[in-house]
């Protein structure tokens, strides 16, 4: 600390605080969390009335834009509430260096490549055209 | 810096008080409710693979699809698609409640044990009621 006894508060504060992003997390859970509120029950109503239908009247059901857009948002605003909530709980709990962050790290790496597969099979089966699928 | 110690030495021979854990609360609604929402949010991780594992069903083609829809619909699969309907909307009816506290609504101990009380009813609800009608239709 002798080195930089000469600067100022304010000196001192600039370049070494807060990187302007923690609110980022805060906010987009929130944010994602209101949009789940109504894209699970959509989820939920959804998955009713396909758990019968069986592959044709699923794949036919997810071929309509009103189905697939919403199926789409509710797997990326999932993964990205799930993401910044398990983040949380990796932070509170996890607290060896190495682990902690082998830990962030996989639990980025399921979110984001669980969300891109399935964001991909719904719109591969969505833009496919019927009897091909 | 040297080491000082305050208390003269004192904490040599005892060791210092820790910070109070579960153990030694007594179990109130609003604790359930906290300690509930972060299980049912690591049950939604969860949910979220088994909705992966849909899609990936879906996209491969009819055969995985009912080999997958048949995984999903033996016992074990309705157990867990049942624990995850708990888990959807007691985390829904709970995050309301947090979205509430975000704006500084329902902080009196009063207020926040009811809300809490209606969460876990609100989750038990509508879970028997969307199975009911799982039920009811044909879904299950």
């Amino acid at each position: 600390m002798a080195q930089q006894g000469y600067r100022t508060p304010l000196g001192r504060a600039r370049g070494l605080g807060s990187a302007h992003h923690g609110v980022g997390h805060f906010i987009g859970q929130r944010a994602s969390a209101v949009a789940l509120l109504f894209l699970l029950l959509w989820g939920v109503w959804s998955a009713l009335k396909l758990a019968p239908l069986g592959y044709d009247g699923t794949a036919a059901w997810l071929r309509s834009p009103l189905h697939a857009a919403p199926l789409v948002l509710l797997i990326a605003a999932g993964f990205y509430h799930v993401r910044i909530g398990a983040q949380t709980i990796i932070e509170d709990y996890v607290h060896a260096p190495l682990v902690k962050t082998a830990s962030l790290l996989a639990n980025t790496f399921v979110c984001y490549g669980a969300a891109v597969l399935a964001v991909l099979s719904v719109l591969s089966v969505a833009f496919s055209s019927s009897g091909v699928a | 810096m040297a080491e000082v110690k305050a208390d003269g030495g004192a904490s040599a021979l005892r060791p210092r008080p820790l910070s109070p854990h579960l153990q030694v609360w007594r179990w109130h609604v609003t604790m359930l409710t906290s300690i509930l929402h972060r299980v049912t949010g690591c049950g939604l991780y969860v949910g979220g693979l088994i909705l992966t594992g849909w899609a990936v069903a879906l996209a491969s083609g009819p055969d995985a699809y009912a080999s997958y829809m048949g995984l999903l619909g033996s016992p074990l699969g309705k157990l867990v698609l049942f624990g995850l309907t708990i888990c959807v909307f007691f985390h829904m009816a709970n995050g309301v409640r947090h979205l509430a506290w975000d704006i500084g609504k329902g902080f009196l101990p009063k207020t926040a044990d009811f809300t809490a009380v209606v969460a876990l009813a609100f989750a038990v609800a509508a879970t028997i009621a969307v199975w009911a009608l799982a039920l009811l239709t044909g879904s299950v």
